[in-house]
Order: C-alpha cells, then sequence, then structure tokens
C-alpha cells in the first residue's frame, strides 16, 4: 500500500501504472471498476469483501470514504495491487470542500470502455440513481438490511425509488430461497391458493419474497415474526396440502411436500463477498426485481 | 394441458437452471472415472444448488455392499477430488438419495432389484420416473447392460418422463465398431436420449470459440482461406500411459484423442455460422464440416506417428513406451499422431489443418492455433523484419485458458526493427476463477435435456470415416518412429510440416 496524502486524481492513477510495473506486469486483466462507498468504521470490511469478489470479476476498486465538509478540500488516497489477484485498489478519504464533489475524483479513474458498479454497505442515498457518484454507475448496489436508519423502510424507499440499474443485497439473498421454490413447483405442478413467511421482524429481504411471491403467484401473503435468522420458513398452500421450507438455523432446511417424506435441503445464508459475486455477474437491468420492486412499493409497510 | 411454472420467468436470469426431479444411475461405480470425474461433479452441482431437491444416486456394481457402504466411497471421492469446498449439511441432503444395487451385468434378479429402488425412490423421493443411466464402463459391457435395462422395463419413458443414456469414449475402434455400438444403443434409446460424453466440449474456452468467432466483427471477416495460412491443433500430455496399458494398446492417440477431441475442436474452428445455436443446427454445421474433409493423397507424407523413447522428462528419468508395464515389445500402437487434413470448402480451399496428440511431450497443454499469411508486401527493409515471423491467433484450451494474438511491434530504439510480440487474455483473469468443471456442465446438461455440446454418432461416423484409412495405411507400416521423451515428438512430424515450407509452433 501506498498512502498519498493531499493529493488528486492523476496523482493516484499514475500510482495505479507504477504498482502494476512493480508487481511485474504492467497489462491490465480488469472487467469493471466497483465504487464503494462507506463510513471509516466500515471501510476495511467492505473492502475486503470487494477484494474476495474481485477474484471472480477483477476489479479496479474505488472505496470512497466521505469525510467532513468543513474546511479546506483535501484528498488522501491509499493505493495498491493486491498480491494474488489482477485487481487494484485505492481507498480515497474525501474532506472539506471536496465532499461535495466526489464524482470529480472518481471520473478519471474509471477504466475506459468498461462497466463501472458502485455498492454502498451500509447507508444507501434516498435515490441512489440521482446521486452524484451513483449516477456514473451501471449497477447501483444498495443494503437495505444493513441501513442504520430507518431500517425497517429502508427497502421501501429504495423500490419506490427503483430506478433502471439499482438493486438491493436483501434481493440478492432470495435467489437460494426462491431457486427452490420454483424447483418445488416444478415438482409439484400445483395452483398455489395462499402463502405465508415467517422472518425476522424487520427483514428487506421477507418483504421483498412477499412481494416476489404475491406479484408471481396472484395471492396474498402472510407475514409472521420468528427469532430469525433472517427468514425461517415459507409455506405455498396447494389443494393436495402446504408446501413447506422452514429453515431455523440459517443453515440447513427442511422440505415438506404432499405425499413426500420431509427432506433435508442445504439453504446456508451467503456472505456478503458471495453476494456482492452474484450482484456483479449481470450488468443489465433485472426485470424480475424491477417487478417486484413496483409491487413491493404499492404495499404498505410492515404488511 | 400445459402448466407453467408461475414462478419461473424466463427473464429471471438469477434462478439457476436446475434440473427437473430426477435421479441418476452410475454404473462402474468403482472407477478411475466415477470416482474423480461424476462423483465429485454431482457434489459440486448439489454444492451450486442445481441439482433438483430429492435427487438420487443409485449405485450398481460387483460390490457386497450396503447404501453406506456406497456413501463411503462417494464420500472420499467427494473430499479427495471435489472442486467447491466440503459442506457438511450439502452432504446430508445429497447422502440421502443414495442407494446400491449389487449384483452382475447378466444377473436378472439384480436388475429386478434396481427397478424396485428406482420405483421406490420415484415414491419417496419425487425423483418422478425420470433417470439417467451413465455407463462408466467399458464398452463391451454397454450391450448387456442395455439389453438388460430393457427386458427389465428399465427404459421405458411413461407418462412424460425420461429415460437418458451417458456413454463416454472410445465411441468404437472404428467405422464399423461405431456402427455396432449405435445400434446397440438406438435399438433401446432414442437418439435424442443417448448422450455422448466428450468432455473437452464441456470446456469453456471450447464453447468460447463460438462467441468468439460468431459474437465479434473484428475475427470472422479474415476467417477463411484469404487471411489464413494454416491451422494447428495442438493436444499435448506430458504423461506417459501410466497404468492405462489395458486400454491404451492397440487403441493409440489417433483413436484416443484425434477421433474425437481434436475433431470435434476442428469442427468449431471451421464451421460455418449455425443458425441458432440449438443441437440441431450445430450439428448440422459440424457435420458439413466433418463431410467436407478430404485426406491428402500421399498418407506417407502428410502423416507421421510415434512412440515415446525411454529418456528425461521435466527432470525425471521415465520409461520408453515399449518398456511401460502390458505393452508387448513389439506393439505398433502410437503415442504420438499428427495428421493433415484439408477442408474442401470455398472458405477453407488450401489451408491444412494440422492435427497432432502425444503422450510424454514437452507439457501439458491443448491449443488451436490460427496462422496468419505473411503481409503481402513489407515497406521495411529485409534486416528490419528478419524477426518478424506469422500473425497468430492462439485459442488455448487449457491450461491457462485464454486467448493469444501474436503480431509484430517495433522494437524501442532509433532503428526499425520489428519483432514478434503476444497480446493475451487469460480467462481466469477476466472472469470468474471458479469456472465449473467439464463435467458439471456436461451432467447438468444430460439432467436438463440439453444436448447442444453433445456429438451425435452422425459426427462419430463421419470422424471414423476420416480417420480410418489414416489407420489403415498406418496398419500396414509397421512400427512407429521412436521420439525423445519430453520433447515435441518425432522427426517425421518436423518433416512433415517442412514438406509444406511451414514449422510447428512450440505450444
Amino acid at each position: 500500500m501506498i498512502e498519498l496524502t493531499d493529493t488528486n486524481s492523476a496523482a493516484i492513477a499514475a500510482e495505479f501504472v507504477r504498482a502494476r510495473t512493480r508487481a511485474g506486469s504492467p497489462a491490465m486483466g480488469m472487467v469493471m471498476t466497483l465504487i464503494i462507498v462507506v463510513d471509516e468504521d466500515e471501510a476495511e470490511q467492505a473492502m475486503l469483501a470487494a477484494r474476495a469478489a474481485s477474484h471472480e470479476h477483477p476489479a479496479r476498486v474505488l472505496g470512497v470514504i466521505i469525510g467532513d465538509a468543513r474546511g479546506a478540500g483535501q484528498v488522501n488516497a491509499q493505493v495498491g495491487t493486491g498480491a494474488g489477484w489482477t485487481g487494484e485498489t485505492a481507498l480515497i478519504r474525501l474532506k472539506g470542500e471536496v465532499v461535495k464533489h466526489p464524482e470529480s475524483v472518481v471520473l478519471p479513474l474509471l477504466l475506459p470502455d468498461s462497466p463501472v458498479a458502485i455498492w454502498w454497505p451500509c447507508d444507501p442515498p434516498q435515490d441512489p440513481a440521482a446521486d452524484p457518484l451513483g449516477a456514473l454507475a451501471q449497477r447501483r448496489i444498495t443494503d437495505a438490511a444493513a441501513a442504520q436508519r430507518g431500517r425497517s423502510r429502508a427497502i421501501h424507499q429504495q423500490c419506490s425509488a427503483y430506478a433502471k440499474g439499482n438493486t438491493d443485497l436483501a434481493w440478492t439473498r432470495l435467489t437460494p430461497w426462491r431457486a427452490l421454490l420454483a424447483a418445488a413447483l416444478d415438482q409439484h405442478p400445483l395452483k398455489v391458493t395462499g402463502a405465508a413467511i415467517s422472518a425476522e421482524r424487520v427483514s428487506p429481504s421477507a418483504d421483498l419474497l412477499a412481494a416476489w411471491l404475491a406479484d408471481r403467484l396472484k395471492v396474498s401473503v402472510a407475514r409472521s415474526s420468528s427469532e430469525g435468522p433472517g427468514i425461517t420458513e415459507v409455506v405455498l398452500e396447494t389443494k393436495e396440502g402446504p408446501i413447506r421450507i422452514a429453515r431455523p438455523d440459517g443453515r440447513l432446511a427442511t422440505f415438506t411436500s404432499p405425499g413426500r417424506p420431509d427432506r433435508p435441503i442445504a439453504l446456508k445464508r451467503r456472505d456478503l463477498p458471495e453476494l456482492l459475486g452474484e450482484e456483479l455477474r449481470r450488468l443489465d437491468e433485472d426485470d424480475v426485481y424491477a417487478a417486484t420492486a413496483r409491487r413491493l412499493s404499492k404495499m404498505k409497510v410492515g404488511s | 394441458m400445459t402448466w407453467t411454472n408461475p414462478l419461473r420467468d424466463p427473464e429471471d436470469r438469477r434462478l439457476p437452471r436446475i434440473a427437473g426431479p430426477c435421479g441418476m444411475v452410475l454404473f462402474g461405480v468403482t472407477g478411475d472415472l466415477s470416482r474423480k470425474k461424476v462423483m465429485p461433479a454431482i457434489y459440486d452441482l448439489a454444492n451450486r444448488g442445481l441439482l433438483p431437491p430429492g435427487f438420487s444416486l443409485v449405485g450398481f456394481a460387483r460390490r457386497d455392499w450396503a447404501d453406506q457402504d456406497f456413501a463411503q466411497i462417494v464420500h472420499d471421492s467427494v473430499k479427495a477430488h471435489a472442486r467447491t469446498e466440503f459442506r457438511e449439511e450439502v452432504w446430508q441432503q445429497l447422502a440421502e438419495g443414495f442407494r446400491f444395487v449389487p449384483g452382475d451385468f447378466d444377473d436378472d434378479a439384480a436388475f429386478e432389484r434396481l427397478r424396485r429402488t428406482i420405483e421406490e425412490l420415484d415414491q419417496e423421493r419425487g425423483t418422478g420416473g425420470n433417470h439417467a443411466f451413465y455407463l462408466a464402463i467399458p464398452p463391451g459391457f454397454f450391450g448387456n447392460v442395455v439389453g438388460q435395462l430393457q427386458e427389465h422395463g428399465l427404459t421405458e419413458q411413461k407418462d412424460g418422463s425420461w429415460r437418458r443414456v451417458v456413454v463416454e469414449k472410445p465411441f468404437g475402434h472404428d467405422l464399423e465398431s461405431a456402427r455396432e455400438l449405435n445400434n446397440i444403443l438406438a435399438g433401446v434409446f432414442p437418439s435424442g436420449s443417448i448422450f455422448r460424453i466428450d468432455h473437452y466440449l464441456g470446456k469453456e474456452t471450447v464453447q468460447n470459440i463460438l462467441a468468439m468467432r460468431f459474437a465479434n466483427e473484428l475475427f470472422e471477416p479474415i476467417w477463411n482461406s484469404n487471411y489464413v495460412d494454416h491451422v494447428q491443433i495442438t493436444m499435448a500430455e506430458d504423461i506417459g500411459i501410466g497404468g492405462r496399458a489395458g486400454y491404451y494398446d492397440g487403441i493409440g492417440a489417433a483413436r484416443d484423442v484425434i477421433q474425437n477431441h481434436l475433431l470435434q475442436l476442428m469442427c468449431l474452428v471451421a464451421m460455418e455460422e449455425p443458425t441458432s445455436f440449438d443441437a440441431e443446427s450445430l450439428r448440422i454445421e459440424k457435420q458439413k464440416v466433418l463431410s467436407s474433409v478430404v485426406l491428402p493423397r500421399r498418407l506417407d507424407l502428410t502423416t507421421a506417428r510415434g512412440q515415446y523413447a525411454p529418456g528425461w522428462a521435466g527432470g525425471e528419468k521415465v520409461n520408453g513406451f515399449l518398456e511401460e508395464e502390458g505393452i508387448k515389445k513389439t506393439s505398433t500402437t502410437e503415442t504420438y499422431a499428427a495428421v493433415t487434413l484439408n477442408v474442401d470448402t470455398r472458405r477453407w480451399a488450401g489451408v491444412p489443418f494440422y492435427l497432432r496428440t502425444g503422450k510424454r511431450l514437452g507439457r501439458r497443454v491443448t491449443e488451436v492455433a490460427i496462422v496468419f499469411k505473411r503481409a503481402p508486401h513489407l515497406p521495411f527493409s529485409a534486416t528490419a523484419t528478419e524477426e518478424l515471423t506469422q500473425n497468430a491467433l492462439v485459442i488455448r484450451v487449457q491450461p491457462d485458458e485464454g486467448m493469444t494474438i501474436r503480431f509484430g511491434s517495433k522494437v524501442p530504439g532509433t532503428a526499425m526493427e520489428i519483432r514478434d510480440v503476444n497480446m493475451d487474455f487469460v480467462y481466469g483473469g477476466s472472469f470468474t476463477e471458479s469456472s465449473p468443471e467439464a463435467y458439471e456442465r456436461l451432467i447438468l446438461d444430460v439432467l436438463l435435456g440439453d444436448p447442444p455440446l453433445f456429438p451425435r454418432h452422425e459426427e462419430v461416423e463421419l470422424s471414423w470415416k476420416i480417420l480410418d484409412p489414416i489407420l489403415e495405411h498406418w496398419g500396414r507400416k509397421g512400427k512407429p518412429e521412436p521420439y525423445a521423451s519430453g520433447g515435441w515428438g518425432p522427426e517425421s512430424a518436423d518433416k512433415m510440416l517442412a514438406r509444406d515450407g511451414r514449422v510447428w509452433r512450440r505450444p
């Protein structure tokens, strides 16, 4: 890691080139730029997760810490190439006037002609697409479950501000659940007459799952609270009996379906790098999320 | 009545392609193929959440085992060879569906037990009558097993359920035996239910050949005899035959590798654009290439074969082929084969395809090199371009999957001097480091019933038609030429290219 104090984008860019040359090969194999907007406290963990995810998607990872807006502008940066992978990172700390213009720092550092993704590990802006940094990216990843303010409303806010390219990790966390529910209906081609979800009291994923099921199955979805972790049970009612997936421990689920013995199903809660990896795999619009977000923004908070 | 699953949406590309309810029956449980490839691939698929809930694996072998013993075998093979981390909860889910049926291939009672086991699984685990029979056994037994399956009603596809059969190379040892083998399978299974595994076709880089050619504007315009001088397709192994004498002796490099892997690679490189990427359109294009292949008239001048001699390879003292255990001193089986093929189409007229494969060569590598013609005019002095050879585009299939483009560049300095440089694209560098094993992809495709990556019997037969005259020619010529272990093959192979004024790339 090289420390640059009171620096600018050109110096950071030059340091990237020097670091690559030092590592032995000035060639770039990176496929995208990932911007992370984060607090000082969360920065280290977020950068670690991004580095792990960039094993799958070699990226230039730009961590941006927005500091205190008072005083003269200053840009400080830590620049480095990763040992053991082809990406590179810069953790950029802004303070003073420049805090109002973070895009002026980030824009010159975007890789030429390749996708840009942005991730807010904790508090996302109310409207990510309208955010000056968010506007630079074609993939905007928020995480309603990690919001520190107004957590129960966060996913509703994100859904009503939905714009093409927005996505939330609460949705990513659902993929294994959704895959399993779809597979269950492959096995039992039955009409679903009702659905119920148990989850922690505040669970953006459960809200999205309810919206998705309501949207696809055209049934009302009951929500009840449990101790967690996360979603603990999903039930689809059919005329032959319920299809139930229960996961009390966040790891192993039991799959119950009409006329069949119970079966264990691995359904582990995934960690951040895995979620981020999935999110970066596809950079086009997620139509199903768009439909689900539209549906959720029409539903009441907590329903 | 058609029922569409409301939770599935073709736009929903996050949801993995999970196979529908199904199970697999594995014959030849104790073989290398099963333990090193098939079982780990099944675990990896389960770990990635791509197997349906209730997926069942039935082992069939002549062993006095209970279900638990079979589970132990799978457990050991998964621990040793799986690509993804071992997770207890995934293992639990998978292990519940393990069954073992002991018996011989001609034991009626055993196949009756197999039928009952499958029916029980349909009841207990909801496999829905969908089963794939994976024949990881020598082809000599196919007739027996397939006949037994049919006799005991195991191949009947009722009420929309499916039964599929999966076989591995060798698909025969010449045209006639390939036809026999196909007749055995086709007598019982419809051709769409027979899946021949050529694991090369499951590799990402191989599939990328099609993406590179047909998704880009950059390459296709020069992909013809106007610009291409010749094509070299190489599959080299650094190891000898190891303990596979029984399989290898009498088969040899051409039957083992050229007939399937190299000719399939050549098809993908040489074929015209398919109308779509479904199995049928791809097969039509591949078949067109294979049926336009013409052998040169003088096979003695345009083919080469060899046997590795004792010596040193990679710092180790190694046996020659004739000293390997289980190989007769008089064996004429070749361990190196190189052939010249012409593709008689407008696109490829005059562009030879050189295919070579061998054991105990310099390093393990598989690549396709498209070598371009020299520029028609070089406005430089002769000394400036002395070091410049031909431009080349190399598709590296394994290891270090990716692509290299070689072209001339000015050496920095005041004098004009032009030298070859390489531009590299590394697959693993730009995309996921954990690209799935070929077997994962192929087994999943079998369970999904998605056949584009599996060669059909028409292709197999056409490949033999290409190879049979060469094999006959070699059969009349006595012993193959010995070549130094750890090098790049026999002298005759170098001479073969030198006659055309070309040289082999050092891969």
